[in-house]
């Protein structure tokens, strides 16, 4: 049970259109379980197409229309239910946007932050959102620029600040590594790591193990719509052994500086999900029992896996 | 060399040069790293190169003359975002059919199930739709293959798996490749030399 | 920062019960069927009730709504719901042609603009504006006066103005397919025009015309109306919708509401069938849509 975000057996399917008028549910979140606990870093990774980005909208509340939800969601210990998605999206519960085009590329980027900041007794907005630009080393300067004025480093900052300025509890950063430098990369982690030491719940998604590893307390590793592992980083260092997952060692393994060794096939299609353990066509210790039922989450060696074989 | 760029330099308009004075070769069964940090103007060398764009000085040269300007380029690029180089009201199949007809065997090697062919590319994921990006740019046509951060946005084994597919290509018919990417890690798992920009 | 992903799909988990009872194909043939069951009624009033229900009737004259007469009776105890229905046939009719031609129009021009260099998209584009510039209903008016009046003047009136938002559309629609990432691959695989034209561009183009003609119709069928009430248009004697109002508006204040509400109620209820249905047949016609 976490004190923030309890996600228990949380399945997401979505209703559409076949030929004509036949409808088919589809499930692309199957029985997933996970938490974010307070002053944290859990990195959610897994492919395209694993639900992680699903997962997220499902927190926020901003499924699609045709979607529908089952399980158990529970925040601060109260149960998510839209209306308290509603109260939470953007105050308790922030997004750091991925990409540029997320500001209004005609409006001053000082107004923009300050419209998340929380009207209370602490000041006015924009003394919350000049407190974040100092900061971020982000000057007067940033705050009266149009969003096309700034560098990339500086979108990057200025995206963190409108998070970081509502106060929220839970910060979830959907993939905002990819194409980063070194350097770039290395400061988005610090902002994110500073923000769990403030005792906030930081969800980390990405696909980009290697840096998720260098911040993460947590790493939950999705694959077809579920988690089939969640175990402490260090877990994955140093060369991977005490990982429990065949898909976790698999993924290690592709690595480019483990070999870059791939592994045939695909991940299952959500509208094609086999019974038993979804991975069981891929993986090499795969036996009959693996097709009887999906395995369940369960505890080994200090952290939860999906997997019948794992010790 | 396959591929030879001479002292290229592009900008937009009179815009400030986005690079200038470069020189690349890329040889047959070679693979060859670019890396610099994102910004630095990698995505429009590698356009340059495949033809997409006409470099403003200096000139690229395929086996010793200037790339086509209609017919198949044996010059073919591969960028980051598949979504973009994929009609989104065409079936994959059709996709699959563009070019060339993608055979068995590179479907095999890139993962592609036979029940995606039936779909739209909205119905797939980057990972699934790159994979058709690839498998369309490795027709036996191509000769160089320009892969600007290819597999960036994907997880690991997906990446290991379209890398497989491409040094296949490499091995067995001579096949040279540019991999355009900011991540040292993978251009030292890949790549015979590199080129660093920016 | 307030979730902008958030804010911009504020769209709630649980959806109201219709919708998830309903998805977008079912709800866009309850449209098509509400529509053409419009139309069909309209239509078939039009050409089934007797012309013996429009003579003067001076016994009949000024009777509210009955069930011998639903929409009521005028001055001259004409019957109003003959009136508006064959009113709304003319209108429906010089709409759905003057609509029709006015988009073919929006084709050609859009498509010569985006291909044919810049001399002639610079032609094109002024004459967009040119026509955008000036009030639809004054232009309207304008045309349809130059072209004598009636029927025919108001129909060259309609197609003459009605083509330039249709027209930038598809313009655009064609100019952003050829800078398109896909088209320039297209083009380095070796794809010849003819097939970029036809596999690549057709497929997009093709439904921001169909939904462009079935936005046309009301638009169209409004601004006939509209013309017609202020005078301009079809002539007195001939049944049309505008005419009933224009005639209404004079015998409002005596308390004879059901000369406007009725035959008013009428041209709103096709022009908004029209409308929802060009918004569903959009969606569907879209891959990323059409399965929700």
């Amino acid at each position: 049970m976490s004190d923030l975000l309890d996600i228990v057996d949380v399945s997401i399917s979505f209703t559409r259109y076949e030929a004509g008028l036949r409808r088919r549910t589809l499930r692309v979140i199957n029985g997933l379980s996970v938490d974010v606990r307070r002053g944290e870093v859990l990195a959610v990774i897994g492919s395209s197409g694993s639900g992680k980005s699903l997962l997220a909208h499902a927190v926020l509340g901003i499924l699609p229309g045709n979607a529908h939800l089952s399980g158990s969601m529970r925040f601060v210990g109260e149960e998510l239910t839209p209306e308290r998605q509603r109260r939470a999206r953007g105050r308790e519960i922030a997004l750091v946007p991925q990409a540029v085009t997320s500001l209004d590329p005609l409006m001053r980027v000082g107004p923009q932050v300050r419209w998340g900041a929380p009207v209370n007794g602490n000041g006015s907005q924009a003394e919350a959102q000049r407190r974040v630009f100092a900061r971020y080393g982000l000057t007067p300067e940033v705050e009266r620029s149009f969003p096309a004025q700034l560098s990339g480093g500086m979108t990057r900052r200025v995206l963190l600040s409108t998070a970081v300025v509502s106060g929220a509890s839970l910060i979830i950063a959907d993939e905002p590594t990819p194409g980063l430098d070194p350097e770039a990369l290395a400061e988005t982690m610090r902002h994110l790591r500073e923000l769990a030491d403030e005792n906030k719940g930081v969800m980390l998604i990405t696909h980009d193990i290697e840096t998720a590893v260098t911040i993460a307390d947590r790493i939950a590793v999705f694959y077809a719509g579920t988690a089939v592992e969640v175990c402490p980083a260090h877990d994955f260092l140093p060369d991977g052994a005490a990982l429990r997952h065949p898909y976790t060692r698999a993924l290690w393994r592709a690595l480019p500086r483990n070999g870059l060794a791939p592994v045939a096939g695909a991940q299952p299609s959500y509208d094609d999900l086999p019974d038993g353990c979804a991975f069981r066509a891929r993986c090499d210790r795969a036996t009959s029992a693996c097709a009887a039922t999906r395995p369940a989450l369960r505890s080994v060696r200090g952290g939860m896996v999906a997997c019948i074989h794992a010790a | 060399m396959l591929l030879e760029a001479d002292g290229i330099g592009f900008r937009y308009g009179v815009g400030p040069w986005v690079f200038r004075g470069l020189d690349i070769a890329v040889d047959a069964g070679e693979v060859v790293g670019l890396l610099g940090p994102s910004g630095c103007g990698k995505t429009t060398v590698a356009r340059v190169l495949a033809g997409h764009e006409r470099p403003r000085e200096g000139r690229v040269l395929f086996d010793g003359a200037p790339l086509p300007r209609s017919g198949y380029c044996p010059v073919q690029l591969v960028s980051q975002h598949p979504e973009h180089a994929v009609n989104p009201r065409w079936r994959m199949r059709e996709v699959a059919s563009e070019g060339w007809r993608v055979d068995e065997g590179t479907m095999e090697m890139l993962g592609i199930q036979a029940e995606w062919l039936e779909r739209y590319s909205n119905e797939l994921s980057g990972g699934e739709l790159q994979r058709f990006c690839v498998a369309r740019a490795l027709s036996p046509l191509t000769r160089v293959l320009i892969a600007d951060e290819m597999t960036t946005m994907l997880d690991a084994i997906t990446q290991a798996q379209l890398w497989r597919a491409v040094r296949e290509a490499v091995d067995r018919r001579g096949l040279g490749v540019l991999v355009v990417s900011h991540e040292r890690s993978l251009i030292d798992a890949l790549c015979d030399r590199v080129v660093a920009l920016g | 920062m307030n979730g902008t992903a958030a804010e911009a799909h504020p769209r709630p988990v649980r959806m109201p019960r219709v919708r998830r009872a309903l998805g977008g194909r079912q709800r866009t043939l309850l449209a098509a069927a509400l529509a053409a069951l419009a139309l069909g009624a309209i239509v078939g009033a039009g050409t089934l009730l007797p012309d013996a229900r429009l003579t003067t009737d001076l016994g009949a004259r000024n009777q509210a709504p009955s069930l011998a007469n639903p929409f009521g009776t005028d001055w001259l105890g004409r019957d109003m719901l003959t009136r508006t229905a064959r009113g709304l046939t003319t209108s429906l009719a010089l709409g759905a042609a003057a609509a029709s031609v006015s988009a073919l129009l929006a084709l050609a021009l859009g498509a010569a603009a985006a291909t044919l260099g810049k001399m002639a998209d610079a032609a094109v584009s002024w004459l967009i504006d040119l026509f955008l510039s000036v009030p639809h209903l004054v232009l309207l008016i304008l045309i349809s006066f130059a072209f004598g009046g009636g029927a025919r003047g108001v129909a060259i009136g309609i197609v003459l103005t009605h083509w330039p938002t249709l027209a930038r559309v598809i313009r655009a629609e064609i100019l952003a397919l050829r800078g398109s990432e896909f088209v320039r691959v297209s083009r380095r695989l070796g794809t010849s025009n003819l097939r970029i034209a036809t596999g690549h561009m057709l497929p997009h183009v093709f439904p921001q015309f169909l939904v462009g003609l079935v936005l046309l119709f009301p638009h169209a069928i409004l601004h006939e109306a509209a013309v017609t009430f202020l005078g301009f248009g079809l002539p007195p004697h001939e049944p049309a919708v505008g005419i009933i109002l224009a005639e209404a508006m004079m015998h409002l204040s005596t308390g004879r509401w059901w000369l406007a509400v009725f035959p008013g109620l009428a041209l709103l209820a096709m022009v908004r069938a029209f409308d929802v249905l060009g918004d569903r047949v959009r969606a569907l016609l879209d891959p990323r849509t059409a399965h929700e």
